[in-house]
């Protein structure tokens, strides 16, 4: 019972090297439950909130609002009431004087993303955890596997989770074929077999929800479940100013607005997030990728394909989460679904649920699986 | 994570990818090649540091060999621009401005302005600038700030292999004459570059490093001396915003000056020598234009009023350092 747990800067991507403190949410004294979160912190890319691993007092706040530390640099420390101070203090002189922090150059980077060619398109894909029962997860319109920096290693505690980049994404090749949810789904298929995986639970967001469900429907055998976040193909309205003005802006001026949207609480839209989306959109093919999945996907300001109506015949276990405050997809698709479909809302969050509200969309989603 | 090479080989890219694309793109210039056409070809050197090398045979007759005539072969570049090629003339130093100085300002330059729009000179004109080499004062300039004075010019300074590769494709592709400088010692310098082709638009800054005290505006290889200031000043409890401006024509005032309205001091890092310089320029714009907002006075770091020494420990004190940044900032925090 007496234990002291140190809070330590996370890691969250393979480029973060340090992060900095945006402030306290527990203050010393305060009682604190596993999996409460404790202080906000922010890499260059994205601000999120650490969790506490284990339960008792936040003994020690050893870092300030502003404070910058390395990855694995002391944040904190929870223990017992009945730990002494003394302890604690010898806790984090030792922490501190053990500790160095990760260099760049070293190779303890974690797993890398791979490319793979697949029917001739290039895929890039991010491979974490081994055996269980295997997990893909399909990011959206726009996105890439980093959508999933807050969720890959912790779904993948005990399976591997492949993240990969749909073509006209990413680091994957640009080139989208007609641009169909069908088209999508066979390669995400064709990649499922590419690397070795007969059949996985789905993990989709927006318009990777959409491409889950039509490769369940044309490929049931590898479908094990579908947790569809914030998913497309549910209902026919969609935020079409923000398909467009995603697809049409061009500088930093015209693309953070846009990008307000994403999120319940539009100050997560951080200068890095605008610039790494700039530069994914400056790339060669990319602008024709996007207008032709939008002209195939969003027409007229509505989704082509709705896909709700077949859930209950796939025959498989459905989980849709969603963020109440979603501004890109309504949250009343989710509401309106019905019958053997669990439905999770999560208030106050936005259509990047799955990184506003990170732990909570990886607890459910393990819940889910069981 | 993202392939990353060095700034040489983001700029190798830049031109082999755009060759590839467009017929039109030629590069010329002395020892481009450099043994081409001899015994020897095959080895072919690629330009003095090796920027070219291996162009020579993807493109073959499309790598030119110049005598060694600035006037020459820049005027030449300048007049196939205007009969619809895109060559790439390397001036090799930037320092050998002067002896072709009339094809850039008053022919290349005044072409669109003089024959009321019509006629379009799309000549990219590549030079190395900068000091750090012992290449002593007639091979160690900073002359971005010229080129900038004259209407008519694009004036590319890029700070990375990142920039380097965009912007030199933005700069081929543009129907503009562009002058593209590119630092010595950054040559080596490597960074994550997609393989893609892809271009960064002129007059958009970059925002390397957000904060919230003091912005420096830095150009070129003093981005990385502003950089290793502000991890210091970190340190000190100093946030440094810092702001590459990446070209200096068209320059990208709106984001240098909301970034002074955010922090009221600013220190602009310029490598070349201090009168009518880009240092003098930023700030004189935030004079004029952020005044109310300024706590403290502004402060430009360039290189002396005086040619580059050869001697090394002369040279090393005049390149603006990291140090020069820390103490500038550090007085501006306590200015009243």
């Amino acid at each position: 019972m007496s234990a002291i747990y140190p809070i330590t800067m996370p890691k969250w991507g393979l480029s973060m090297q340090e992060g900095k403190v945006n402030g306290w949410l527990k203050q010393v004294g305060d009682t604190i439950e596993a999996g409460q979160e404790i202080v906000e912190v922010e890499s260059e890319k994205i601000a999120g909130a650490v969790e506490a691993v284990a339960p008792g007092l936040l003994r020690r706040q050893l870092a300030s609002e502003e404070d910058v530390l390395p990855v694995g640099g002391l944040l904190g420390v929870i223990a017992d009431a009945s730990v002494a101070d003394g302890d604690i203090d010898a806790f984090v002189t030792e922490f501190q004087s053990n500790f160095t922090p990760a260099g760049e150059d070293e190779e303890d980077q974690g797993p890398t993303p791979q490319k793979i060619e697949v029917k001739g398109r290039k895929l890039r894909y991010l491979k974490r955890g081994e055996g269980g029962e295997p997990m893909v997860l399909i990011h959206g319109f726009g996105g890439d596997l980093n959508n999933w920096l807050f969720n890959h290693e912790a779904l993948a505690a005990d399976r591997a989770v492949y993240a990969l980049d749909l073509p006209g994404h990413g680091e994957s090749s640009k080139d989208v074929g007609e641009g169909s949810l069908e088209a999508l789904a066979d390669t995400v298929a064709d990649f499922m077999a590419a690397v070795g995986v007969d059949g996985a639970h789905l993990v989709g967001h927006s318009m990777g929800g959409a491409v889950a469900l039509m490769l369940a429907r044309r490929h049931p055998a590898r479908v094990r479940s579908l947790s569809l976040i914030c998913s497309a193909g549910l209902g026919e309205e969609i935020n079409s100013a923000y398909i467009d003005g995603f697809v049409a802006a061009g500088n930093r001026n015209a693309l953070k607005p846009v990008l307000a949207d994403l999120f319940a609480d539009s100050s997560l839209v951080t200068r890095q997030l605008v610039d790494d989306l700039l530069k994914y959109k400056r790339l060669e093919g990319v602008g024709q990728a996007l207008s032709t999945l939008s002209g195939k996907l969003f027409v007229n300001g509505r989704q082509s394909s709705v896909l709700a109506q077949g859930l209950g015949a796939l025959g498989k276990p459905v989980l849709v989460i969603w963020g109440e405050e979603d501004r890109i997809i309504p949250v009343a698709h989710a509401r309106a679904l019905s019958g053997g479909v669990q439905v999770e809302v999560l208030g106050n969050r936005g259509h990047m649920v799955q990184m506003e509200a990170a732990n909570d969309v990886n607890r459910v989603i393990a819940r889910f699986l069981g | 994570m993202a392939r990353k090479i060095t700034y040489q080989q983001a700029i190798n890219e830049a031109l082999d990818q755009e060759m590839s694309r467009d017929q039109n793109v030629i590069v010329m210039g002395e020892d481009v090649a450099g043994g081409a056409g001899s015994p020897g070809e095959q080895d072919a050197w690629g330009g003095v540091l090796g920027v070219t090398r291996g162009l020579y045979h993807k493109h073959p007759g499309r790598v030119i060999d110049t005598p060694i005539s600035e006037s020459g072969y820049v005027g030449a570049a300048v007049g196939a621009a205007c009969c619809g090629m895109r060559p790439v003339a390397e001036l090799m130093f930037v320092d050998f401005l002067g002896v072709c100085f009339d094809q850039i300002f008053n022919q290349a330059a005044k072409f669109r302005y003089m024959f009321g729009g019509k006629a379009e000179t799309p000549v990219v004109i590549r030079a190395m600038y900068g000091a750090g080499f012992r290449a002593a004062a007639q091979h160690s300039q900073c002359l971005y700030n010229v080129f900038t004075h004259i209407p008519g010019l694009k004036v590319v300074v890029p700070s990375n292999p990142y920039d380097a590769k965009g912007l030199l494709i933005q700069s081929i592709r543009d129907n503009d004459p562009v002058i593209f400088l590119e630092h010595k010692a950054l040559y080596t310098m490597e960074g994550e570059v997609p393989e893609e082709s892809y271009t960064v638009p002129f007059g958009e800054a970059a925002v390397v490093r957000e904060g919230h005290d003091i912005t420096i505006v830095a150009l070129g290889r003093m981005v990385q001396k502003a950089q290793e200031a502000a991890a210091e000043l970190q340190k000190a409890g100093i946030h440094c915003e810092i702001i590459d401006p990446r070209t200096t024509s068209p320059l990208d005032t709106d984001t240098i000056l909301e970034s002074v309205e955010k922090t009221g001091r600013l220190i602009v890092v310029d490598e070349s020598h201090p009168r009518c310089s880009m240092a003098s320029d930023i700030a004189g714009l935030a004079a004029e234009r952020a005044f109310a907002s300024l706590k403290a006075p502004i402060r430009q770091i360039t290189g002396p009023h005086a040619p580059v020494p050869f001697s090394d420990a002369l040279e090393e004190l005049y390149i603006p350092s990291a140090a020069k940044i820390v103490a500038a900032a550090k007085s501006l925090k306590e200015y009243r």
